[in-house]
């Protein structure tokens, strides 16, 4: 796979979200929050191998969390890929953490950048060919906005979102739908529309999206990517401030025009003043139609007039391909449910006949049920009368008897009493749950021990 | 005034099984209400001029006519009887099938006008097309209004339908080949409808600026900068009234589609029906004159074009190459006629001439050694020896002298004379008539009042005009040289420095590179994200509170306007009456409740108590009492509710506390004297005490202090409630 080559892939794995409070702490940073009795990270680094991206910087925030992913990764990918762990300070940004390792950053012609809270099935070898074909200095991965709130769940807690499906970008395409004509996040999606028309001119036509996300996950053409963090030192966020400069400037680039001399790339700014004969036979070996950024380059009667001008791609996945980040607790029972439900591709492990996995070293009570999309990790115990829906359970639980699970996550090391109802809720690792306690819709924290007979709904418990 | 045909008429009556149907109408505007084509339209109204030597209205009716439209509406305004006179030596009176009727105006200055009378004759029963008489197509409307209908009846406030064609503007000197102004457009992809319009475009501003509501209710939304609009319009009888309704409506893009797009209070809907292979476009200038008269001679117009239209008696052939010669052409061995031409019946030419696609009209008369190239000349014009003329329109009756010379985008009205080797230069427009003084550059007012008054003079006596014109003859003759007759117009300031735009010439080069390069500027400045704010993180959200701001000043204007009526009305004995009824109209403008206008009035009347009080020796409290005394009928029209009455005493605490502190120890007097003038009754004050009873201490200083009040009331009213209701 050639075009995999030079490549490297920076993952961002974050640090300690206060987003996934309390289901994260500096003993489980985000990356290793299990994801269906696996680490989140673990999906990236996954989906990374089958492209045979292999050359990867994972970028973790805060040293503690930084100790705890490297040596999970050194166990768990240390014959499968070639892995540099580095720790940046907290709170940089996306850019920032970048910056902070750019030293790292000096051979490749391409860098990958992945969220490492994606979860996705996304082939990344394609972003990374669509990224090369066009020779762009950004490509995008964008997938279907998710729906928020869950299917079935209504009375999941959190969100007080509408029930109109979640705005995250406002995205502009070409009609092409190859080329990243306009995009506005975060705050400015609630906001009027303001549209350059200098690329509306060029393209003609430009078709905003809002059912669209970006994913997250960016190629970038590495000299360019440094220019730009170097050059904006106000550059805190990859997706809200470089995208968009970059975004912003396709028609006039001003990039690397005081960069170091790029004799050796073969970047649009050396083909546009080449002759048009050339640049044609260029297009062409690349096989793509002549597009407007090149029409516009030449001018409108073919005079070259070296305008430089630079590709922002986008690679849509298709909408049968699963893309989600974990950026909130509704996202992790979004994801969990979907991983072990509809996406069991993803979660690595095979499905019984009952569309379940319960790990065979897992015990079950007489009269005790474990539905379709369920997963019992290894050494769980369960009691007598038992019923499991929907649900994950981690490793070495111990659960009493009479104990209703639905729509939930259940981590490791879990002790649940008799007749405990656990509903739309989080417990993480070591908590224990004394007899009849009802949870709905509630995260428990690490070590928590929720007292007999208590009924929460809608709440977070957390050891202070 | 245009009498109504007969025929039409009776032919509905007739048909009773077809009442349900009703026939498709059109109308046809026979005004543009611009005064794009001057100086030719002060003489003759545009949908009369030739192109390839038929009259656009021809090419107009005919496509109505084609496409299954039984009744057409002409409007006539400007040259009304020319237009008039021509339809009824045309054919188009005595069609089977097919009812054309004249309307005339003289007094409409706007489409809005037109559609407004349109609607008072109350002639149109049902969907009809729009469209003015300057609009080639050959489109077929089936399509369209299929679509159209079928919309409607699901959705009755889709009232519109526009057709839009593909055609991508040159982005550096933003404007389409139709040499019209580039047009944003937003359309909602599934449903088609159109969700914005920006025509006339701000180039200074490099941000096409779009309400977040449009995209709240769509996941996607389609900008295009690459639709020409077609100005054929499938509306529902609906917007006759709407223009109607809104008498201010004048253009029927700038006012009416912005109107309604930006209105969604009535919710009105437009959509567009885009079309792919056929031909529509619209005769708004030279430039587009130029492009539309290649188009026809290029058969994209098919079957309008010269050899399948024939009109009057002469029959046009088509030979090789795009050559259209009519009958009883006179040409010289040597000379030499290019492709992609059209030259009219009885025409000569003489030996050595040259012709490249231009169109010639009939009986004009061609020197030798004469080079045409670009050019549309319309009849009977006579050419002298050696003359170069190119790209330039030249209208009937036109004499070039020998050796005169024409430049690129030159408008020759009719009957110009150009003297001996006389060059006329670049975009000059000439007429035999002089320049209207500009009293008003409208563009609405196409063949504005003082013009049409001087060119109906000019077509009912052609003889009175010419010896106007020997008159003038000496004086002009030096314009155009010995011989020549006829007024070079001075370029009038501003809209015509850009003349080389709409001009039938090829745009210059140099023009274009020029355009290139403010392009390349605006860019420049785009780029450091002056204009566009950098999102997200960098710059904290400061909009809201800006809004909020608004809003407060929004408030403060509407009481300071309220106060200086009502001061206005003291200081100069307005009536009771005249006051209420501002007060009124400033509650409309400002859309306030009938309560903020109680507050607003209050404080006004106390304000002016106040001031009188300190100006004047008496007491406040007895200005108070006089004031209320004086004008409560003022206030009362808007104390209808109980609601309205608490607001009147809440502003009063408002003021009491914070702004007029004067009047704070007199709070519970004043109150008292309010419920003596009948200004708020007791449940009003009753209320206002339950509603404060769970507030803050600090909230209740007033209450407390109408506490013996309000006991007095409710005393009262459990002893004697029946009394009361008796008073």
């Amino acid at each position: 796979m050639m075009v995999m080559m030079d490549f490297k892939v920076v993952v961002l794995a974050g640090g300690v979200s206060k987003k996934l409070l309390p289901l994260v702490s500096k003993e489980l940073p985000n990356a290793l929050l299990p994801v269906a009795n696996r680490p989140l990270l673990s999906y990236t680094l996954d989906l990374l191998e089958l492209s045979n991206l292999k050359d990867l910087i994972v970028v973790v925030e805060g040293r503690d969390a930084a100790r705890e992913v490297g040596s999970w990764i050194s166990a768990a990918y240390a014959d499968r890929l070639q892995v540099e762990v580095a720790a940046v300070p907290e709170d940089v940004g996306t850019a920032g953490a970048i910056r902070a390792i750019s030293r790292y950053l000096t051979t490749a012609k391409d860098i990958l950048v992945v969220s490492g809270d994606l979860v996705s099935d996304v082939p990344l070898g394609a972003v990374a060919a669509t990224h090369r074909r066009h020779d762009a200095f950004v490509t995008a991965m964008l997938c279907s906005a998710p729906v928020s709130g869950s299917l079935d769940s209504g009375s999941s807690g959190g969100k007080d979102k509408t029930k109109k499906p979640g705005r995250y970008d406002l995205i502009g395409l070409d009609p092409t739908k190859q080329f990243l004509l306009h995009i506005a996040t975060g705050a400015e999606v609630g906001k009027d529309l303001r549209v350059q028309k200098s690329i509306l001119r060029a393209a003609g036509e430009i078709e905003i999206r809002a059912d669209l996300m970006d994913a997250h996950l960016y190629a970038f053409k590495r000299s360019v990517l440094l220019e730009v963090l170097e050059q904006k030192g106000t550059f805190h966020s990859l997706k809200q401030d470089v995208l968009p400069y970059l975004v912003r400037s396709q028609l006039k680039s001003d990039v690397l025009l005081n960069g170091i001399p790029q004799a050796e790339e073969n970047g649009n700014e050396k083909v546009i003043s080449q002759s048009n004969q050339q640049m044609i036979s260029q297009i062409l070996a690349n096989a793509s139609e002549p597009t407007f950024h090149l029409r516009y380059a030449l001018g409108p009667h073919g005079s070259s007039s070296a305008r430089r001008t630079h590709k922002c791609c986008v690679y849509i996945a298709g909408s049968s391909k699963y893309c989600a980040r974990l950026n909130s607790i509704q996202a992790y029972s979004d994801i969990n449910r979907y991983v072990i439900g509809e996406a069991s591709h993803l979660s690595g492990y095979s499905f019984s006949s009952h569309n379940n996995i319960i790990d065979p070293s897992a015990e079950l009570g007489a009269k005790t049920t474990v539905g379709p999309h369920c997963m019992l990790g290894e050494g769980s115990q369960m009691g007598d009368k038992c019923s499991v829906k929907r649900s994950v359970i981690g490793r070495h639980c111990r659960i009493g008897a009479n104990v209703k699970v639905v729509n939930s996550i259940v981590m490791n090391h879990v002790t649940i009493g008799d007749s405990c109802s656990i509903q739309g809720s989080v417990i993480c690792s070591n908590v224990q749950l004394q007899e009849r306690a009802v949870l709905k819709d509630c995260q428990v924290g690490a070590g928590f021990v929720v007292t007999a007979g208590s009924e929460c709904k809608g709440e977070v418990l957390a050891k202070k | 005034m245009g009498a109504p045909k007969k025929s039409s008429a009776a032919r509905v009556s007739e048909d009773s099984d077809e009442l349900v149907r009703v026939p498709l109408q059109a109308i046809l505007l026979a005004d543009s209400f611009t005064t794009k084509f001057r100086p030719i339209t002060l003489e003759r109204p545009k949908v009369l001029l030739p192109l390839v030597n038929v009259p656009m209205i021809d090419y107009t009716l005919t496509w109505l006519e084609s496409a299954g439209v039984e009744e057409v509406f002409v409007f006539c305004c400007a040259h009304s009887k020319q237009v008039i006179s021509y339809l009824e030596e045309s054919e188009w009176f005595s069609q089977p099938n097919f009812a054309v009727t004249t309307i005339e105006s003289h007094n409409s200055v706007s489409a809005g006008d037109a559609l407004r009378l349109i609607y008072e004759r109350n002639v149109i029963h049902g969907d009809f097309v729009l469209i003015s008489g300057d609009t080639i197509s050959n489109m077929s409307l089936t399509e369209a209004l299929r679509e159209h209908k079928e919309r409607k009846k699901k959705d009755s406030n889709a009232v519109m339908t526009m057709v839009i064609k593909r055609s991508k503007p040159n982005p550096a000197i933003h404007q389409s080949r139709l040499g019209t102004d580039e047009l944003f457009v937003a359309i909602d992809p599934d449903t088609k409808q159109l969700l914005y319009y920006e025509d006339k475009a701000d180039n200074s501003k490099g941000i096409l600026h779009l309400e977040k509501s449009l995209l709240s209710d769509n996941p996607s939304l389609s900008l295009h900068h690459d639709k020409q609009d077609c100005y054929i319009d499938i509306c529902s009888p609906e917007v006759l009234s709407l223009f109607t309704d809104n008498f201010d409506y004048q253009h029927l893009r700038r006012h009416f589609v912005k109107g309604l797009l930006v209105d969604d209070l009535m919710g009105y809907k437009i959509f567009v029906h885009e079309i792919h292979s056929d031909y529509a476009a619209r005769i708004d200038n030279f430039r587009s004159y130029d492009t539309v008269s290649k188009d026809i001679i290029h058969r994209w117009t098919y079957p309008l074009v010269p050899d399948v239209m024939n009109f009057g008696n002469t029959a046009t052939k088509l030979e090789r190459q795009g050559m259209y010669r009519a009958s009883e052409i006179s040409q010289s061995q040597s000379a030499v006629i290019g492709p992609f031409t059209a030259i009219g019946f009885g025409t000569k030419i003489g030996n050595h001439s040259k012709i490249l696609s231009s169109v010639i009209g009939e009986g004009c008369n061609i020197g030798s050694n004469v080079h045409i190239e670009g050019c549309y000349i319309f009849n009977h014009v006579t050419i002298e020896d050696g003359c170069i003329l190119r790209n330039a329109i030249v209208c009937d009756g036109v004499t070039m002298k020998s050796g005169a010379v024409l430049e690129p985008g030159v408008i020759l009205s009719f009957k110009v004379v150009v003297g001996q080797e006389f060059v006329v230069p670049r975009y000059s427009q000439v007429s035999l008539l002089q320049q209207p003084v500009e009293e008003d550059s409208d563009e609405e007012l196409e063949y504005a009042d003082s013009t049409s008054a001087m060119t109906s003079k000019v077509d009912n006596s052609d003889v009175e005009d010419t010896s106007q014109v020997l008159d003038t003859h000496f004086q002009s003759s030096s314009e155009l040289g010995v011989g020549g007759d006829g007024y070079i117009w001075s370029k009038c300031e501003g809209g015509h420095e850009e003349e080389w735009r709409h001009s039938v010439a090829p745009i210059p080069a140099d023009k274009i590179s020029e355009a290139m390069k403010i392009m390349e500027d605006e860019l420049e400045l785009t780029h450091d994200g002056s204009i566009l704010p950098p999102s997200g993180e960098l710059k904290p959200d400061s909009n809201d509170s800006e809004d909020d701001d608004n809003e407060d000043s929004r408030d403060d204007y509407f009481e300071k306007e309220v106060e200086a009526t009502f001061l206005r009305a003291v200081n100069e004995n307005i009536q009771e009456d005249h006051l209420i009824l501002e007060v009124n109209s400033l509650k409309l403008s400002y859309n306030k409740l009938a309560a903020d206008c109680a507050g607003a009035v209050f404080y006004a009347m106390m304000k002016y108590a106040l001031d009188s009080a300190r100006s004047s020796a008496g007491s406040l409290i007895q200005n108070v009492k006089s004031v209320l005394t004086k004008w409560k009928n003022v206030l009362t029209p808007y104390l209808t509710d109980i609601d309205d009455q608490i607001e009147v005493i809440l502003k009063f605490e408002e003021m009491c506390s914070e702004s007029v502190r004067e009047f704070a120890p007199l709070f519970s007097t004043i109150l008292h004297l309010m419920y003596d003038e009948e200004i708020v009754e007791e449940d009003a004050i009753l209320r206002w005490d339950d509603e404060k009873r769970d507030a803050d201490e600090s909230d209740k200083v007033f209450v407390n202090q109408a506490q013996a009040m309000i006991e007095w009331l409710r005393h009262a009213e459990e002893e004697d409630g029946d009394e009361e209701e008796e008073e």
